[in-house]
C-alpha cells in the first residue's frame, strides 16, 4: 500500500524533494509553504520538486544524497549536515553527532 | 444503464451504476455534514469526486505538481513484522528511504505502547542513534498513548470499561484521571529520551483509541515536550473522526475535548503544539468507497479549512475511506489519495 500512495501521490523521498519537504512540514509549515520555502533554498521551481530527473542534478550538486549508493557521495549524517545548512533548521541528529564528535 | 466497476468498503468488487454511485455520493457527504455540522461538497466537487471514481483506469494519480508528503504509523513495524521479511529496523528504514522513496519514517518497538518502552529505553535509544546516523530522510519516533494499559492487573488504576458498565461513573472518571497522570509521564520520558537520541521528531499514533482521557494525556505530553524542545516536530494521529466520552467531563484548556470532529480536533491539536496533525475518519466496511470517500473528503475539507498545521489523512486499512482489508486494492487507494489532496487540500497522507 505504500507503493500505492508513493506512486499516485507521493513526493518521492530522497528521489526527489520529499524528505526536504517533510522537514518543513515538521516545523509546522503547511504543503504549499514548505515546498516554496524548500524551492527557494534549492533554487529551483516547485513543479521540479518531485521531478526525479531534476532533483537527481539538483542533490547530486549539493551531496545531500539520493537513492544510489556511490562512491565519494554523502550518505546518512553527512547528507544531513549539509541539509540543516541548506534549510536553515536545526536538526537534533546533527546536533548529536556534533556534541559526541566535540565538533 | 451501463455498469461502473468500483468496490465496496469491505474491499471486494461491485458494480454500480452511475445513479447510484452518484446517490451514494450525496448521501456520503450528507452524513458527514450532518455528524460534524460542516458544509457539505459543493456540486462541482461532487462531479470531481464522481470523476475520479467511475475513472475507466485502473489506478489513478494526481496532477503533476500536486504531489504531498507521506507519514507512518506503525513505521517499522510493517516490512518487518507484518510481511514477515525476516530483516531487522534498520534494514526497513534503509529500504523505506531508498527502495520505497518514502518521504519520511517512524522507527518503532513492536510492543507499540509508551508505556513498555520504558523499561527497553536504552535499547530504543542506541537503535535510533545507530539509524540516524545512516540515513538521510526524517526518521521519527512513534507509539500510542494506549490507556489502557493502566488499567488493572497490567496497571495500577482500576478499569474504567468495568466501571462503567457497573454503574461507578465516579469511580471510572477517577481511574482515567490517575492513568493520564501516568500516561504523560511515561510519553515525555520515552519521548524526551528518543529526542534526545537525534529523533527528527515524535509520533503519537491512534490517539483517542481509549477516549477523551487518551486525547488529554497526549496533547498534555505535546505541550510539555514543546516547550522543553521548540523546534522538534510532534505528529498526533488520531484513532477516529470523533473523540469518544468515556470519561466525558475532562477539558484541554476550557474546550470540552469528547464529541470533536477532525475539524475542531485539529485546532485544539494546535494549541498544544502539535506540528502535523492525522485526521482519521472509519471506512464503513458495508457501504461503497463512494459513499465512505465523500463522507471522509468532506471531514478532510473542513479539517484543512481551519487548520494553520499541515493535515495528513490517515490512509491505511481502514481509515481514510481505503477498504477495510489487510491488503486493501491499488485502484481504490489510488481513488482516495487523489479525492483528498484534489478536492479536500490534504498536506499529506
Amino acid at each position: 500500500m505504500a507503493v500505492t500512495h508513493e506512486s499516485t501521490a507521493g513526493m518521492g523521498g530522497i528521489r526527489s524533494a520529499g524528505d526536504l519537504v517533510f522537514r518543513m512540514e515538521l516545523q509546522g509549515m503547511k504543503i504549499n509553504e514548505a515546498k516554496k520555502y524548500v524551492a527557494e533554498k534549492l533554487g529551483c521551481g516547485i513543479d521540479q520538486l518531485a521531478d526525479c530527473a531534476e532533483m537527481k542534478d539538483i542533490r547530486e550538486d549539493l551531496n545531500i544524497g539520493t537513492t544510489q549508493s556511490r562512491p565519494n557521495a554523502g550518505v546518512g549524517i553527512q547528507t544531513k549536515f549539509r541539509i540543516a545548512e541548506l534549510l536553515n533548521i536545526p536538526i537534533n541528529s546533527v546536533n548529536k553527532f556534533k556534541k559526541e564528535a566535540g565538533i | 444503464m451501463s455498469k461502473i466497476l468500483t468496490r465496496y468498503g469491505d474491499n471486494y468488487v461491485a458494480e454500480m451504476t452511475e445513479e447510484e454511485i452518484r446517490q451514494d455520493i450525496e448521501d456520503g457527504t450528507l452524513d458527514a455534514s450532518e455528524r460534524a455540522e460542516i458544509p457539505t461538497l459543493t456540486k462541482e466537487e461532487v462531479d470531481y469526486l464522481y470523476e475520479i471514481i467511475a475513472c475507466p483506469q485502473k489506478i489513478v494519480s494526481v496532477e503533476p505538481g500536486k504531489e504531498v508528503v507521506v507519514s507512518f504509523d506503525a513505521g517499522t513495524l510493517k516490512l518487518c513484522v507484518r510481511n514477515g521479511i525476516p530483516m531487522d529496523r534498520l534494514q526497513a528504514i534503509l529500504t523505506q528511504e531508498r527502495a520505497l522513496a518514502s518521504d519520511s519514517i517512524e522507527m518503532c518497538h513492536v510492543d507499540y505502547s509508551y508505556k513498555p518502552i520504558k523499561a527497553i529505553i536504552a535499547e530504543e535509544k542506541q537503535a535510533m542513534e545507530q539509524a540516524q546516523l545512516m540515513t538521510t530522510l526524517p526518521l521519527l519516533y512513534g507509539a500510542m498513548p494506549n490507556m489502557g494499559l493502566y488499567t488493572k492487573p497490567d496497571g495500577p488504576c482500576e478499569n474504567w470499561a468495568e466501571l462503567l458498565p457497573a454503574g461507578k461513573i465516579p469511580e471510572a472518571r477517577a481511574a482515567q484521571e490517575e492513568a493520564i497522570e501516568h500516561a504523560i509521564k511515561d510519553i515525555v520520558f520515552v519521548a524526551s529520551n528518543m529526542i534526545d537520541s537525534g529523533a527528527d521528531g515524535i509520533n503519537f499514533d491512534t490517539v483517542g483509541a481509549s477516549g477523551d482521557a487518551d486525547v488529554k494525556a497526549s496533547l498534555e505530553a505535546v505541550r510539555i515536550l514543546k516547550e522543553k524542545y521548540p523546534t522538534t516536530g510532534f505528529e498526533v494521529g488520531m484513532a477516529g473522526e470523533f473523540n469518544l466520552g468515556m470519561h466525558g467531563q475532562l477539558k484541554y484548556d476550557d474546550e470540552v475535548i469528547a464529541g470533536l470532529y477532525p475539524h475542531q480536533q485539529v485546532k485544539m491539536a494546535e494549541r498544544a503544539g502539535v506540528s502535523i496533525f492525522g485526521m482519521a475518519v472509519n471506512t464503513n466496511s458495508s457501504m461503497s468507497l463512494a459513499w465512505n470517500l465523500a463522507r471522509v473528503v468532506t471531514f478532510a475539507k473542513a479539517a484543512v479549512h481551519v487548520a494553520e498545521i499541515p493535515v495528513h489523512a490517515n490512509v491505511g486499512m481502514g481509515v481514510g475511506g481505503v477498504p477495510l482489508s489487510v491488503i486493501p486494492s491499488a485502484d481504490a487507494v489510488s481513488r482516495v489519495d487523489k479525492a483528498l489532496i484534489e478536492i479536500a487540500g490534504v498536506d499529506g497522507l
